[in-house]
């Protein structure tokens, strides 16, 4: 395997010294590009509990109210929704302001019951 | 706004905390130094790579001698603050920025990247500073009234990493936090965040980052402080600022944001510039629409302070042949100690001195890329494309990292098989990422990817929510403190005496801490020399006595020891007698008065001593001597018998007799001094002649132990002289 490696690096050398310095430089970014396009896609696709926290943090959601929410979002199966999305739905549900809405999601969790049908 | 600070007064603490709760930063997002491209004139210099001159601050020592001047690189300077008490940081950071930082770092706390979410409050921190919204809210308020002091703005900066990397950002973001570390792949390999989890979240964080403009760092110069042989991963760290960078772009992130973190990895006794030289040249131009932040080395400091400062003298210089944007400091005691306020002050001072030194140096050499650099540079940059190649080859950057690709200290692409592997499964924080439902709704600003919202509805996300804390800061909920028994206002109590009071000690990093360094020479061998170095320390009474650094000298003769330990006890400053500042006369009633008398003296160096150039700068039109304000002089040379310059006293009727003595082996400056002023009462001529000595060991005390009119240490000026004599003529009723 290691020799293979070897081989399979010198072949590449052998094949890079053909290129100019600005092909070169061109081909190292175009690889770079390639490689963390699987990344950008995973991170477009996906959410986790400190980017939900982040959101009501934005939203004028205190720290703490924010790790206690995004829990409870969680339980209910609910952070690929958005935690936000939740707490403004619930805000609306409820004719509250938004953070009035996060306490309330702390004060009593039922109130995330069939909030999306 | 912020109040104006007073140089000749210390930061208040508390009132920097007072009323934080409404403070809002004036100003957002990262700046850079104005460095006219036509140069910048200081003093009798021209300067090509300087950067507009500050309006307070302290130049290099040896500044007296050039009017002063104190130029500022072009580049930002960095330095790293982090004591663990921002408290006393803050204060640091002043005295940082007087001396020419701009950028100032804040390391966070042992721990802070494993912890799911932010702090709160203001608790004491290890080996830097719990990140809470109080305490850089309170840092960036201190920052805005030194960059009043100063002339400058100041960067501040900390690092958005770990599993909270979207939260801090925002944080950030809403505080006006300059500067940050971001980088996923720095959290995979160094603090063991599940990769995928890093990834989701960096794409985040660095979007609100690039929304509030602040500037971007990554972290793969931690693979040659942590590679066994950090010159050889040279092709891998090329790899990883692409990989960051490239990430960066992708997700939003402004080019102009993006700096690369990058060290010339190796030291001496290595021959540093055929490693860091040529990796200098490839990285600068294969990244040549990034920023560069050149770090110093620290994978090689130890335990001595002036090795460090050596190594990062050519580390900046390597700065000046490639280039950088930003230049940061390595305190020169990190290899032995948690940063002291004083040695922030020295890493800077190297970059000052060194920028200073080599101003212009381009145009005065250049590279030579032909012959060995070139191809050097260019080995390393093919290694790099074939290590993304491979990378590719086997599925792509996590299959890499699960086959430990990265970190391997042997040069790619052999391999030693000590690289950090990780498993996509594992991690803090496994499996902890959600797929976004089609529905997905996220109503705030700077958020990356996808978002269901509601079409031709909004404008900006958060107009669903009448605005989020980007667009209005008067949402932001500020908490003060979650524990109110570890916070600033408990430590702050207990250093009030230190700080407002009466009460002095020394100290390193926080207030009354008491730490001191003591340095000595002792005649013994290493394990001996340790031992007496704690022995010693116990003896002169300081609590904790620790041996920091020994240098053998000779395995028999003995070693340079530092022994620092803390003073146990206080000194009340109103029992310090501060001796009087003398006052000059006026330059014009000098003159008139010696003209008045038709002053003249006789000078000589003293004794069997050959010093002639102090005395020479006393006497000396040319060096703003006593000739210059009308004084006649003889000057006997050196080492003249103290009777001859007596003699010759008489025999020119002169006034008074300036005698210089500078050895002072066995206490002889003081018998040439005493022997003066005997011989001239033998004489008879005591009261009407006036008797000066001056010396490098001399002091004002000296004078009266002595029996002489006055007597002159280091930095005299000839005016200093001239004024001593005229008051003492004035005293005996001659003028």
């Amino acid at each position: 395997m290691t020799e293979d490696r070897i081989a399979k690096f010198e072949a590449r050398r052998a094949r890079l010294e053909q290129l100019s310095d600005g092909e070169l430089k061109a081909r190292f970014w175009e690889l770079c590009n390639q490689l963390v396009e699987p990344m950008v896609d995973l991170a477009r696709t996906h959410t986790s509990p400190s980017i939900e926290r982040s959101v009501l943090l934005r939203m004028g959601v205190d720290s703490v109210t924010s790790q206690g929410v995004v829990n409870r979002v969680l339980e209910a199966g609910l952070l690929g929704k958005g935690a936000g999305h939740v707490v403004l739905k619930v805000a609306e549900q409820q004719g509250v302001d938004i953070p009035a809405a996060a306490a309330l999601i702390l004060e009593d969790k039922t109130v995330l019951q069939g909030l999306f049908g | 706004m912020t109040k104006q600070l007073d140089p000749k007064q210390k930061l208040d603490i508390e009132e920097i905390l007072t009323d934080l709760e409404n403070y809002h930063p004036p100003r957002k997002g990262w700046t850079w130094r104005e460095a006219p491209a036509e140069g910048v004139d200081m003093g009798p210099f021209h300067y090509r790579n300087m950067s507009k001159p500050l309006k307070n601050s302290i130049g290099l020592p040896a500044s007296k001698y050039f009017d002063a001047i104190d130029p500022q690189p072009s580049c930002v300077v960095t330095t790293e603050i982090a004591s663990g008490r921002f408290e006393d940081d803050i204060r640091r950071m002043r005295m940082a920025a007087w001396h020419g930082a701009d950028h100032l770092m804040v390391i966070r706390t042992t721990g802070q990247s494993h912890i799911d979410g932010l702090l709160e409050g203001t608790p004491e921190g290890v080996g830097g500073v719990p990140i809470t919204r109080k305490q850089i809210r309170a840092s960036r308020k201190a920052c805005d009234m030194i960059e009043e002091e100063v002339g400058r703005p100041i960067n501040f900066h900390s690092y958005v990493s770990g599993v909270a990397g979207p939260e801090v950002a925002v944080l950030f973001a809403e505080e006006g936090i300059n500067g940050a570390h971001q980088d996923p792949q720095y959290n995979i390999l160094y603090r063991n965040v599940n990769m995928y989890r890093s990834f989701v979240d960096a794409a985040e964080a660095k979007k609100v980052m690039n929304g509030a403009r602040i500037f971007q760092i990554d972290g793969a110069h931690n693979a040659n402080a942590t590679a066994k042989a950090g010159w050889l991963v040279m092709p891998e760290l090329m790899v990883q600022h692409g990989i960051n960078c490239a990430f960066s772009v992708a997700v939003g992130m402004s080019k102009d944001l993006i700096g690369l973190s990058t060290v010339p990895p190796n030291a001496p006794p290595a021959p540093k510039l055929w490693y860091d030289l040529p990796y200098a040249v490839a990285l600068r131009d294969f990244f040549s629409e990034y920023k560069m932040r050149a770090q110093q080395n620290t994978r090689y400091i130890e335990a001595d302070i002036e090795e460090a400062i050596r190594t990062h003298t050519i580390d900046t210089l390597i700065s000046m042949l490639t280039s950088a944007d930003l230049q940061s400091t390595i305190t020169p005691d990190e290899g032995r100690n948690v940063p002291w306020h004083y040695n922030n002050i020295r890493g800077v001072q190297t970059v000052k001195q060194t920028w200073a030194a080599l101003d212009g140096i381009k145009e005065l050499l250049s590279i030579n890329y032909e012959g060995p650099l070139g191809e050097m540079a260019r080995d390393i940059k093919i290694r790099a494309v074939a290590f993304l190649e491979e990378i590719i080859e086997i599925g792509g950057y996590f299959a890499a990292v699960e086959r430990g690709f990265f970190v391997d200290s042997a040069k790619y692409p052999e391999r030693h098989g000590d690289g950090i592997a990780r498993d996509g499964n594992g991690g803090v924080a496994a499996g902890s990422i959600v797929p976004r439902d089609p529905d997905y709704l996220a109503p705030v600003c700077d958020h990356f990817g996808y978002n269901a919202l509601p079409e031709g509805v909004v404008t900006h996300a958060c107009d669903l929510i009448g605005g989020c804390t980007l667009c209005k800061p008067e949402k932001i909920v500020y908490i003060d403190e979650l524990d109110p028994e570890d916070s600033a206002d408990k430590r702050l109590e207990a250093t009030y005496p230190y700080r407002k009071g009466t009460l002095v000690k020394p100290e390193a990093e926080w207030a009354g801490d008491g730490t001191i360094l003591t340095q000595f020479f002792v005649p013994l061998p290493e394990d001996f020399a340790a031992a007496y170095g704690v022995e010693m320390g116990k003896r002169l009474g300081l609590e904790d006595p620790q041996v920091v650094n020994i240098q053998v000298m000779h395995p028999a003769e003995g070693c340079f020891v530092e022994v620092k330990g803390k003073v146990t006890f206080d000194v009340d400053v109103r029992t310090l007698r501060v001796p009087e500042k003398e006052v000059i006369l006026p330059e014009e009633e000098l003159r008139a008065a010696v003209k008045q008398l038709g002053l003249t003296v006789v000078a000589g160096t003293v004794g069997e001593d050959e010093h002639s150039v102090g005395l020479r700068e006393i006497l000396d039109i040319k060096h703003g001597g006593i000739e210059k304000y009308g004084v006649k002089y003889h000057y006997l040379g050196t080492s003249v018998p103290v009777s001859k310059l007596i003699d010759a006293a008489i025999e020119t009727g002169a006034h008074a007799i300036l005698i210089s003595t500078i050895i002072s082996h066995n206490d002889v400056h003081r018998a040439q001094m005493r022997k003066l002023a005997d011989l001239c009462v033998e004489r008879g001529i005591r009261d009407r002649m006036i008797l000066i000595a001056g010396g490098t060991q001399v002091n004002r005390e000296m004078a009266a132990e002595t029996g002489l009119d006055a007597t002159f240490g280091r930095g005299t000026k000839g005016i200093d002289v001239v004024n001593a004599m005229v008051k003492a003529l004035k005293g005996r009723g001659v003028l």
